[in-house]
């Protein structure tokens, strides 16, 4: 597993945790704020429009990663609530669990943050986000037609270029897994992401 | 090292009516803790807004670095949470147990007003008395 910095996808994706095979949404947010990729496989209730929705959702997450930074027992030096951190700065948290559903949350140095919503007896799904991100870099950073800040696009253009610039790196699986594996993550052919993840 | 941190009372309007502390390094003013109770209960109910499905209520339990948080919602609306180190178990438990104890020892208090801060002498004893470690591990029987 190579996270940063790293040329190559891990050659697997981690191993399954739990039972629970349901996989709600998937949200990639930037620095910004900006929502760069959003899929639902399983979403019956719907309070919101997309754009609020998306603004809700990191609201939350930058206020919980407040309330986490001064809340953290361990530390003495904590600042004030609400003062803005860099990401990686200060005590964050790794997920959170309802009684319908299990958010797991995974912020880069770079400040994208990749949110996956799934059942709620889901386990620790830290490795499956590194996994995800390690997609991203891949295939949508990597990409040079993407330009950065966009919302990504999902389309066979991301998809063919990286896997033929990148065959060399990847000549040790055939290039139809990874297609496939790219398929599935971003939600382009698989209904289920956690058929890949939790079969 | 405390197992537990502190634990947190807030009323159903997001107030902080109980707080103490266990042991966490570098203190927080009442300033502070108000802040965050509030901040909690805010968080709590757009996380029921961001469900997928119907029938949510709110954070249980929010996973940090260095910390759990575990949440529990009387029907009320009083919240109810404890700051433990990562993996500690029976908080559930534990949490309905001071359920237990505050109705018992605050709400049964002929001297208590609703939705104040809780300032009564036997409900400090018997809590001080529940998150005592052993007693703790008993709950989870």
């Amino acid at each position: 597993m190579q996270f940063f910095g790293g040329s190559e996808i891990s050659p697997s994706p981690p191993p399954p945790t739990a039972s629970g095979n349901n996989a709600h949404m998937l949200y990639v947010f930037n620095r910004n704020g900006v929502c760069l990729l959003y899929r639902e496989w399983n979403r019956p209730l719907k309070t919101l429009n997309p754009q609020q929705d998306h603004k809700l959702m990191f609201g939350l997450l930058f206020s919980l990663k407040s309330l986490t930074a001064k809340m953290d027992p361990t530390s003495t030096e904590k600042g004030n609530l609400g003062v803005p951190q860099l990401p990686g700065q200060g005590c964050s948290f790794h997920s959170f669990r309802t009684n319908t559903y299990k958010l797991s949350f995974m912020e880069s140095p770079s400040g994208i943050k990749i949110i996956l919503v799934t059942h709620p007896r889901t386990g620790d799904l830290r490795e499956s986000l590194k996994y995800i991100y390690n997609l991203y870099v891949e295939y949508v950073v990597k990409n040079p037609l993407y330009s950065p800040g966009a919302p990504i696009k999902l389309g066979v253009s991301y998809l063919i270029l990286p896997s033929i610039s990148m065959s060399e790196a990847l000549d040790n699986f055939s290039r139809i897994k990874w297609i496939q594996i790219s398929h599935i993550a971003f939600g382009l052919v698989a209904p289920s992401m956690m058929t890949f993840y939790h079969q | 090292m405390a197992a537990i941190y502190s634990l947190y009372i807030i009323n159903k309007s997001g107030g902080l009516i109980f707080c103490k502390d266990y042991g966490s390094a570098g203190k927080m003013d009442t300033n502070d803790s108000l802040r965050l109770a509030s901040l909690w209960h805010s968080m709590h109910a757009i996380s029921q807004q961001l469900s997928p499905v119907n029938g949510c209520a709110g954070i249980e339990l929010l996973q940090a670095d260095t910390f759990d948080l575990h949440c529990f919602q009387s029907l009320t609306g009083t919240k109810f949470f404890v700051v433990c180190e990562p993996g500690t178990l029976h908080m559930e438990s534990l949490l309905k147990y001071i359920y237990e104890l505050y109705t018992d020892y605050v709400l049964k208090n002929p001297f208590y007003e609703m939705e104040m801060p809780i300032r009564c002498e036997l409900f400090d004893i018997s809590l001080s008395q529940a998150v005592q470690k052993d007693r703790v591990a008993l709950l989870g029987r």
